[in-house]
C-alpha cells in the first residue's frame, strides 16, 4: 500500500498520458471512438482523485503524498563575489488541504467537460489530446511542490488552452485565442521573474521551504531580504495571479475568451483555470509574504469591491448570455479577493469556497448555455424566450443553477459568500457593506437574464425544441449535485482546508495582532 | 622560425581542421576533374564523412588535453573553449549537409560540387575562428568564413533574389569587415601586438596610461563590426535580406553555425582583451564597458522582435527571430561571469536543434508551395500533421515555452541575468519573448486553423522526415533533461581550464 501511496500523486497528475497515448493510435475518423476513449480517459485522474481524497488525513497540517527526486541541478554565477552555487530543482509534488479540493475539483470537471464535449463535430482526435494535455497541466499545477514544476505545468495549460480556443470556438475565436496567449503569457513572464528571483536569494524553488524560510527572521537569506523588496516581489506575484483570476483592470482577456471558447473549455476555464490565480495568490502571494499582504489588504478589498461591483453592474446590461455570465465571473471572482483581504481564517475559507463553489457552479451555467446553444444556435438574450414551455428540465437546473449563484442559502454559494463577509466584516466592515451591495445585484441580474430566456413568450421557431439527453443530464446532476452537497454538508470541504489555512493564517493574524 | 621548430609541434591536435582542409581540397579537385562521373550526391556524403570524422577528433581532443595546446605562439590554440564551439561548428555544417542533399535535388544550384566544399571551407574559417589566439589568424578565420558564405547565398544563380542577396551581403560584410579591421588596427596602435594574450597585459598598461578613451574606441569598433557577423544591432540589417534569399540550408548555416563563429571571436576578445584592463584602481572595463554589450543586447532583442511581427516571409521572420536570439545571447555577458560559457553553449546547442528543425520543415513546405509566403503553411497540420507537430515544437522552443530546449536555455540566461541582478535586462528580454509569442504563434495559426490550398497530403522525403524527427525529439528530450549537457559542459568546458589567472579576478 505505501508504495503506491507514493507515487499516487504522480500516478494522477500523469494519467491523461494514458488517454493521449491510446488517442494517438486511433485513426481520424472514427469519431464514436475518439470521443468514448476521451469520455473514459477522464474518469481515470476522476478515480485516482477521489481515491486520494479519501485516503487523505484531515487531521495533519503537513503536505501528504509527497514525492521529491533529483531533477536538474545548474550552477549559477553570484553577483559580487563572483561565487557560484549550485541550484537544484527538484521534482517537488504534495498535497494539502487546499490543493486536494481543488484536485478532485479539476477531475470531476474535466470529466464533466469532456462528457460535455460529445457532440464535437470535428477534428475530435485533437481536440481530446488537447483536452488531456490541459487536464495534466491543471492536475500538476495544483500537485506541484515546487515553482520551477508549477510554472512547467502552468505553461502547460496555456498551449492547449490556445489551440483548444483558437480551433473550436465561436467567430472570432482567434482573436479570443490571441489576447488570451498574451495577456496569460505576460502573467507568466512576470511570475517567473518573481520566482527566479525567490531562488535566488533563497537557493530553494520548494514551496513549503520558501515559506518557512521567509517566515523565520533568523535565516540569514530571509534577513538579506528587505521589507521594499519583500513588497516588490508580493505586487509582482499579485499581478501575476491577478491576470489569470482576473483583477479588474487586467479582465478584458477573459470576457472574449468566455464569448468565444467551445462551451466545454469554458467550462474548464471560468471552472479551474481562473481558479488557478486564486491559488497562487494564495499558496504565494499571502503565503509568502504575509506582512506584505497584510498591509496591501485594503488594496485587496478595494480591487475586489471594484470587481464585485463592476462586474455585477456590466452583467446587467449585458444583452448575450454569454457576456452576462461572463461579468459575473468577474463579480464572483471579486469575493475571492474580498475573502483574502479579510486575512483571517473565516474569509480565507470564504474565498477558497468561493473558489471551489464557483467552479462548479459556472460550470454548470456554462454548460447550460452550450446545451441551449446546440438548440437554438444563439445566446441572446432578446432573441430566446419561453424555454421552459418546451425545454423544462434543462430550465429549471438553468434557474437552480442561477440560485446557486446568487447565493440561495443551502447551496454552496451561500456558504462561500456567508463565510467571505462574515471575514470582512471583521475587519473592514464598511468596505464588507459596500461590497455585500454586490450580492443584491447579482440576484437582479440574474434573474432578469435567466427569466428573460425561460419564461415569456415563446418564439414559434423554438417550440419543437428537445429537452435534455441523458449525455447532457450527467454533468447537470453532478455538478448541482456536487453544490447542494457543499451547501448542506460544507464540512467535506471545510474539513481538509481548516488544517492547511491554519498553517497560513497564524502567520497572518500574527502580524495583525 | 624554422623547420625544425614546425616539426616539433604534436600535430595530431589539429587533426580535426586538416580532415576538413583536406576534404575540401579533395572534393574540390575530385568536382573538377570527375564531377560528372561521380554524381553530386558522392561529393555531399564524402563531405558529410569528412565532418563526422573531424568531429571524431574533436572529441578525441576533449578527452586528451590536459592543457591548452599551443602552435607558433597562439596562431592556433587548441583549448576546450575552441572545442566546444567547434563541436557545434561541426554539428551544424553536417546538418546542413543533410539538409543540402535533399535541398540539392532540386536542381535550381547548378554548382553543386562548389556548393559543398565551399560549406566545408566556411568551416574551416569559424573553427579558425574559435581556435585562435591571435589577431591575425582570427581575421583570416573570419574572412574564410565571410567569403565561402557570400559565394553560397549567391548560388542560386538565376535567382534574382538569390543574387540580389549576395551582393548585399558582400557589400555589407565587406564594410563590416572594414570596421572590424580598423577596430583591430587601434588595438594594434595601442599595444604593438596581435597576440591576445598581449593584448590583455598592454591593454591594461594603456589603460593605466590614461589611454581609456583609445580603448573603449577600439572596442567600439571591433564590437560593431563583430556584430555584423551574430546579426545583432546595430549591425543586423542585412541578415532579412540575404536569409531571405540564399538557399534554405545555407540560410540555417548563416543563422547558426556563422553566428556561434562570431560569438566565439568575440567572447574570446572581450574575455582575454578587454575585461583585464585596469586605470590602476579598477578593472574599468568589466565594470562599464559590459554595459555597451547590454545595449547591444537590448537593442537586439527589442528590434528583432518587433520587426518580425510584421514579416509575411517565414525566413525573414526567422532572420528577425535570429536577431532576437543574439540578443539574448549576449545577456550572460553583462556582466559576465564564470558560467557564461555553459549558458552559451547550452543555448547554442538548443539553438542549433531548432534552428535545422525549423528551416527543414521551412524548405519542405516552401518547396512544395512555391513559395516562402507564411501563408504556405496554411492548412499545414492536415497535410502532415507529423510535421506541423514538429514545427510547432520548433516554435514554441523558440518562443521559449515548457518543456523545451529553447526555453531551459532562456531559462538559464534568465537564471543568470537577475542573480546578476541585471534586472532593466531581464526585465526586457522577459517583454520581448512575450511579442514573440505573437509571431511564432502566427504560423501556429496558419497551421491549424488555416485553411490550406489543398488538402492533399504532403509529400515529406523520407531522410528529412527522419531529420525533423530527430530535432524534434532531442528538442523536447534535452529540454525535459538539460542536465545532461550541462554536466557535460561543466566537467569538459571549463573556461579557468583554458585560461587560468588570464580570466578576470571574480571569474576562477
Amino acid at each position: 500500500m505505501d508504495s503506491v501511496t507514493n507515487i499516487l500523486l504522480s500516478a494522477l497528475v500523469f494519467s491523461p498520458l494514458l488517454a493521449i497515448i491510446i488517442l494517438a493510435f486511433v485513426p481520424n475518423h472514427q469519431g464514436g471512438a475518439i470521443k468514448q476513449i476521451g469520455i473514459y480517459g477522464t474518469l481515470l485522474p476522476l478515480i485516482l482523485a477521489l481515491w486520494m481524497f479519501g485516503s487523505f488525513n484531515y487531521n495533519a497540517t503537513a503536505l501528504q503524498f509527497v514525492e521529491k527526486h533529483d531533477w536538474i541541478s545548474i550552477p549559477i554565477g553570484l553577483a559580487q563575489t563572483g561565487a557560484v552555487f549550485t541550484f537544484d530543482i527538484n521534482y517537488e509534488l504534495g498535497v494539502d488541504g487546499i490543493s486536494m479540493p481543488l484536485i478532485l475539483l479539476t477531475a470531476i470537471i474535466a470529466t464533466l467537460a469532456a462528457v460535455a464535449s460529445w457532440q464535437l463535430k470535428k477534428r475530435q482526435k485533437e481536440y481530446f489530446i488537447l483536452f488531456h494535455v490541459l487536464l495534466m497541466g491543471m492536475l500538476g499545477v495544483f500537485a506541484a511542490d515546487n515553482l520551477f514544476l508549477f510554472f512547467i505545468f502552468f505553461e502547460m495549460t496555456l498551449v492547449p488552452t490556445f489551440f483548444l480556443i483558437g480551433i473550436w470556438g465561436y467567430g472570432e475565436r482567434e482573436h479570443a485565442a490571441n489576447k488570451f496567449l498574451l495577456y496569460n503569457g505576460i502573467g507568466s513572464g512576470i511570475m517567473l521573474l518573481a520566482f527566479i528571483v525567490i531562488f535566488i536569494v533563497l537557493r530553494t524553488m520548494n514551496i513549503e521551504q520558501i515559506a518557512t524560510i521567509l517566515s523565520t527572521p533568523e535565516h540569514p537569506a530571509a534577513a538579506a531580504l528587505s521589507p521594499a523588496f519583500r513588497y516588490g516581489l508580493f505586487l509582482a506575484l499579485f499581478i501575476a495571479f491577478a491576470i489569470k483570476l482576473p483583477v479588474f483592470p487586467f479582465h478584458t482577456w477573459m470576457l472574449k475568451v468566455h464569448v468565444q471558447a467551445p462551451p466545454s473549455i469554458v467550462m474548464i476555464h471560468s471552472g479551474i483555470l481562473l481558479k488557478m490565480g486564486a491559488y497562487g495568490l494564495l499558496r504565494m502571494g499571502i503565503g509568502f509574504f504575509p506582512e506584505q499582504a497584510y498591509s496591501f489588504s485594503t488594496w485587496l478589498a478595494v480591487l475586489g469591491i471594484i470587481n464585485v461591483l463592476y462586474g455585477a453592474v456590466l452583467a446587467f446590461v449585458q444583452k448575450d448570455l454569454k457576456m452576462v455570465l461572463a461579468y459575473s465571473s468577474i463579480s464572483h471572482m471579486g469575493i475571492v479577493l474580498l475573502g483574502f483581504a479579510s486575512m483571517n481564517s473565516i474569509g480565507f475559507q470564504g474565498a477558497m469556497f468561493q473558489v471551489v463553489s464557483h467552479g462548479f457552479i459556472s460550470a454548470l451555467l456554462f454548460f447550460l448555455i452550450g446545451v441551449i446553444w446546440d438548440r437554438t444556435q444563439t445566446s441572446q438574450i432578446d432573441e430566446l424566450g419561453g424555454l421552459a414551455k418546451s425545454m423544462p428540465f434543462v430550465s429549471g437546473i438553468l434557474l437552480a443553477g442561477a440560485m446557486a449563484s446568487l447565493g440561495l442559502p443551502g447551496m454552496s454559494g451561500f456558504i462561500s459568500e456567508f463565510f467571505a463577509f462574515l471575514g470582512l466584516f471583521g475587519r473592514m466592515p464598511i468596505l464588507a457593506a459596500i461590497g455585500a451591495i454586490g450580492i443584491v445585484l447579482t440576484a437582479v441580474y440574474l434573474l432578469r437574464a435567466i427569466l428573460r430566456t425561460t419564461f415569456g413568450q415563446t418564439p414559434g421557431r423554438f417550440e419543437g425544441l428537445a429537452d435534455a439527453q441523458p449525455m447532457e443530464v450527467i454533468p447537470m446532476v453532478v455538478l448541482l449535485g456536487c453544490i447542494i452537497l457543499i451547501g448542506v454538508y460544507p464540512a467535506v470541504l471545510g474539513n481538509p482546508m481548516q488544517q492547511a489555512l491554519k498553517t497560513i493564517v497564524p502567520i497572518v493574524t500574527g502580524i495583525g495582532g | 622560425m624554422d623547420v625544425k621548430d614546425i616539426f616539433s609541434y604534436n600535430w595530431s591536435y589539429l587533426l580535426p581542421e586538416f580532415i576538413i582542409l583536406g576534404f575540401a581540397t579533395v572534393l574540390s579537385l575530385l568536382d573538377l576533374f570527375a564531377g560528372k562521373r561521380l554524381g553530386k550526391q558522392v561529393i555531399g556524403w564524402l563531405s558529410l564523412l569528412g565532418v563526422v570524422l573531424a568531429a571524431v577528433f574533436v572529441f578525441v581532443n576533449v578527452n586528451t588535453l590536459d592543457k591548452p595546446y599551443s602552435y607558433m605562439a597562439d596562431m592556433i590554440r587548441i583549448d576546450n573553449y575552441g572545442n566546444a564551439f567547434k563541436l557545434l561548428f561541426l554539428a551544424g555544417t553536417a546538418f546542413a549537409l543533410l539538409l543540402s542533399l535533399s535541398y540539392l535535388k532540386q536542381r535550381e544550384v547548378e554548382h553543386t560540387g562548389e556548393y559543398y566544399y565551399l560549406l566545408l571551407t566556411g568551416l574551416l574559417g569559424a573553427m579558425v575562428m574559435a581556435s585562435s589566439a591571435d589577431l591575425i589568424t582570427l581575421f583570416v578565420g573570419l574572412e574564410l568564413l565571410s567569403l565561402s558564405s557570400y559565394v553560397l547565398v549567391g548560388l542560386r544563380k538565376k535567382s534574382l533574389q538569390s543574387n540580389e542577396s549576395a551582393f548585399k551581403y558582400v557589400v555589407s560584410g565587406s564594410i563590416a569587415t572594414a570596421v572590424t579591421l580598423f577596430g583591430m588596427s587601434y588595438v594594434y596602435g595601442l599595444t604593438g601586438t596581435t597576440h591576445v594574450y598581449e593584448i590583455s597585459t598592454k591593454l591594461a598598461e594603456a589603460g593605466m596610461a590614461g589611454y581609456q578613451f583609445l580603448v573603449y574606441v577600439s572596442f567600439a569598433f571591433l564590437a560593431v563590426g563583430l556584430a555584423f557577423k551574430i546579426s545583432a544591432a546595430p549591425n543586423h540589417m542585412w541578415a532579412p535580406d540575404v536569409y531571405q534569399g540564399a538557399p534554405t540550408p545555407v540560410t540555417a548555416f548563416l543563422a547558426v553555425v556563422s553566428k556561434a563563429a562570431g560569438f566565439a571571436l568575440l567572447f574570446r576578445l572581450l574575455l582575454i582583451s578587454f575585461f583585464n584592463v585596469t586605470d590602476g584602481s579598477s578593472r574599468f572595463f568589466f565594470d562599464h564597458g559590459s554595459l555597451y554589450l547590454g545595449l547591444m543586447a537590448a537593442a537586439s532583442m527589442i528590434i528583432g522582435n518587433t520587426m518580425a511581427l510584421r514579416q509575411t516571409n517565414v525566413k525573414r521572420m526567422m532572420a528577425y527571430s535570429g536577431i532576437a536570439q543574439a540578443g539574448y545571447l549576449l545577456v550572460p555577458f553583462v556582466p559576465p561571469t564564470t558560467l557564461f560559457f555553459s549558458e552559451v553553449i547550452f543555448y547554442l546547442f538548443g539553438y542549433l536543434l531548432v534552428s535545422f528543425g525549423a528551416f527543414a520543415v521551412i524548405m519542405v513546405v516552401s518547396r512544395e508551395q512555391g513559395t516562402e509566403d507564411l501563408k504556405g503553411f496554411a492548412g499545414l497540420y492536415h497535410r502532415s500533421p507529423s510535421l506541423a507537430i514538429a514545427m510547432s515544437i520548433f516554435l514554441l522552443s523558440l518562443a521559449g515555452i515548457p518543456i523545451t530546449a529553447g526555453f531551459f536555455g532562456k531559462f538559464y540566461l534568465f537564471m543568470s541575468a537577475l542573480a546578476q541582478e541585471n534586472y532593466w535586462l531581464s526585465a526586457i528580454m522577459i517583454i520581448t519573448s512575450v511579442v514573440s509569442y505573437y509571431y511564432y504563434f502566427g504560423i501556429i495559426r496558419q497551421m491549424y486553423m488555416r485553411p490550406g490550398s489543398s488538402e492533399a497530403s504532403l509529400y515529406v522525403p523520407k531522410g528529412i522526415w527522419t531529420f525533423i524527427l530527430v530535432m524534434a525529439v532531442a528538442t523536447v528530450f534535452f529540454g525535459a533533461f538539460p542536465g545532461l549537457v550541462t554536466d557535460y559542459i561543466q566537467a569538459h568546458f571549463n573556461p579557468s581550464f583554458d585560461f587560468g589567472n588570464m580570466l578576470p579576478p571574480s571569474f576562477r
